[in-house]
């Protein structure tokens, strides 16, 4: 089986963040990056899809050279090959996105293409599902249990009051969503052969954007001070007569 | 005209679709234009009569003998044709798992953009457009180049409002579908064994983080919960240590909640948490670090161990319940 897991560089922010001067990112400066929540598991069930069923897995990424490094994470847990569609940086949006993935592989023959449900920082949910349509092949989204059995795929859905369960033939796209399973860490022999590994890069120019980006703005802050009810346990009686006084006891 | 997609299920429509109804009507008044909705599916006749009160003058019934549950790929064709025949400016849905789902497909299948999770729409000469990012954690300000224009609406971005149109009529539309269509669909639901109320609907929630520091810590959430009727929920800490299920997550990667009253316990207020928080009406912070960030987003905060108060809290309220 050869499966194909695609993965986006964010940064990893904390409880704030500032925007560039321009407006147009979030200030990186003194921030890590990491592989974006979903497709970290995305990238996890790609290894337990190659242990139980052998092949291979590749990992890609469209993005900046340096990218590299969350090529070398997936690699370092256990993928095989890794591809950068190198940019210069700039946000792509998710069309122009998904089009130069087709055109990347295309020619692969892929049985499983796993996905982020959507990605932290550009919350498009269309990236995957605008690949699976170009290459004609079926797509379940956002799925959080997927199993292969006799050349078909069985995947899940969580909905309100349950689950939706999907059958259906290979290839087949999948996005994925946090909870499908824990991702793993690297082994540090993992780390040290991903270091030397080929990663295999082409070079892309930028298309024309449909959904063209403006500018970022920070959303108002909830307004008002926080009235403090207390300290410890003294302030039990008065958080009992505030609850009494939203109506919620 | 402005075609709305509708969410239902069992019977019900969604809300996140009245929001979407209530934000295209504003729109419709801007553009001059009908709202018009479309909804798929079996026995949605009576569904359809309940959306006149939300301004929307046409309905047109997608039906298909073979529509039972969800199939993407037959759901996204019969809207690319039903748009083909009524040409509508503007296709919207709400911007949930399914909206999005719905019509990331329709754009791919018609080669156009699509603004995902809008909050405002400005038509004009360019087509404006400010949607969540980061969660919700930030707004971008985009223009949406070509026809016909595509977006969802985030959930809780606006409320919705009833506003009956004067006329209505439902009409019917019979998609052409071939077997293919229906290689992707729902072959069965689980249903999960109800333990109370589910988080998204619950009107208290509380929800623990890295302060619970394990999962025999939310025993004591789970007693609040019960007593106050809500749901307990988790950061993203929580869950990933295997304290609660992923189900439980609230936040970006989790669960939306809209609570009247959130309890945040032994949470910082990471923005990644914060975000699911949107349609929260109040949030009561129980924190032992006062410098935790949670405090300059909360309503109320008691600055505190929660291994203390939530016990003594429970004590309390049981006594008050008593009386």
């Amino acid at each position: 089986m050869n499966v194909l897991v695609c993965v986006k560089r964010v940064p990893d922010t904390g409880a704030r963040f500032e925007l560039t001067a321009d407006a147009q990112a979030i200030d990186t400066r003194n921030m890590e990056f990491t592989i974006s929540p979903h497709e970290e598991c995305a990238v996890e069930e790609a290894i337990r899809l190659i242990e139980k069923h052998g092949g291979s897995s590749t990992v890609l990424t469209l993005g900046p050279e340096a990218a590299a490094e969350q090529l070398r994470e997936a690699l370092a847990k256990g993928i095989e090959r890794a591809v950068l569609l190198e940019t210069d940086g700039s946000e792509w949006d998710p069309q122009a996105t998904a089009q130069a993935i087709v055109e990347a592989v295309r020619a692969s023959r892929f049985d499983v293409l796993l996905f982020g449900n959507e990605c932290a920082d550009g919350c498009n949910y269309q990236v995957g599902i605008r690949v699976a349509q170009a290459l004609d092949i079926p797509c379940v989204a956002g799925i959080k249990a997927l199993e292969i059995q006799d050349g078909k795929a069985i995947a899940k859905r969580e909905v309100l009051g349950g689950w939706e369960v999907y059958e259906l033939p290979l290839p087949a796209v999948f996005t994925v969503k946090e909870g499908i399973n824990s991702p793993r860490h690297p082994s540090l022999r993992g780390i040290m052969t991903a270091k030397k590994k080929e990663i295999e890069r082409i070079k892309l120019s930028k298309p024309q954007a449909q959904l063209v980006k403006q500018r970022l703005k920070k959303p108002a802050e909830r307004s008002g001070q926080v009235e403090i009810l207390g300290q410890g346990k003294e302030a039990v009686p008065v958080i009992v007569a505030k609850l009494k006084e939203l109506g919620v006891i | 005209m402005i075609l709305g997609i509708i969410e239902h299920d069992r019977g019900k429509i969604a809300e996140a679709s009245l929001e979407m109804l209530t934000l295209a009507r504003g729109l419709s008044q801007q553009i001059g234009a009908a709202v018009h909705a479309v909804l798929i599916g079996r026995e949605i006749q009576a569904l359809a009569a309940s959306l006149k009160a939300y301004g929307v003058t046409r309905a047109h019934l997608v039906q298909d003998e073979r529509f039972r549950d969800f199939a993407p790929e037959a759901w996204t064709k019969s809207l690319v044709q039903l748009i083909g025949s009524v040409r509508p400016q503007v296709v919207t849905a709400a911007g949930t798992d399914r909206g999005n789902e719905l019509l990331a497909r329709v754009a791919a299948s018609l080669g156009v953009g699509m603004a995902a999770n809008c909050t405002e729409v400005r038509p004009g000469a360019s087509f404006g457009v400010t949607r969540l990012r980061w969660g919700g954690s930030l707004l971008e300000e985009a223009e949406l180049l070509n026809e016909p224009k595509l977006f969802t609406v985030a959930p809780h971005a606006v409320a919705a409002q009833s506003s009956p149109a004067r006329e209505f009529v439902t009409e019917e539309f019979r998609p052409s579908l071939e077997e293919k269509d229906f290689r992707v669909r729902v072959v069965r639901r689980i249903e999960s064994e109800k333990t109370g109320v589910s988080l998204p609907e619950a009107k208290v929630v509380v929800g623990g983080g890295r302060g619970v520091g394990s999962a025999e810590g939310f025993r004591i959430l789970e007693e609040l919960a019960q007593l106050l009727g809500g749901a307990v929920g988790g950061t993203r800490v929580a869950t990933n240590n295997g304290w609660r299920p992923h189900a439980d997550q609230i936040g970006q990667t989790g669960t939306q909640i809209a609570p009247d009253l959130y309890i945040a316990c032994g949470i910082s207020g990471a923005i990644q948490h914060m975000v699911g928080l949107k349609g929260t009406k109040r949030i009561l912070a129980i924190n032992k670090d006062p410098e935790a960030p949670i405090f300059s987003r909360a309503d109320y905060g008691v600055i505190g161990d929660l291994h203390e108060i939530v016990p003594a809290l429970i004590e309390e309220i049981t006594k008050v319940k008593a009386r």
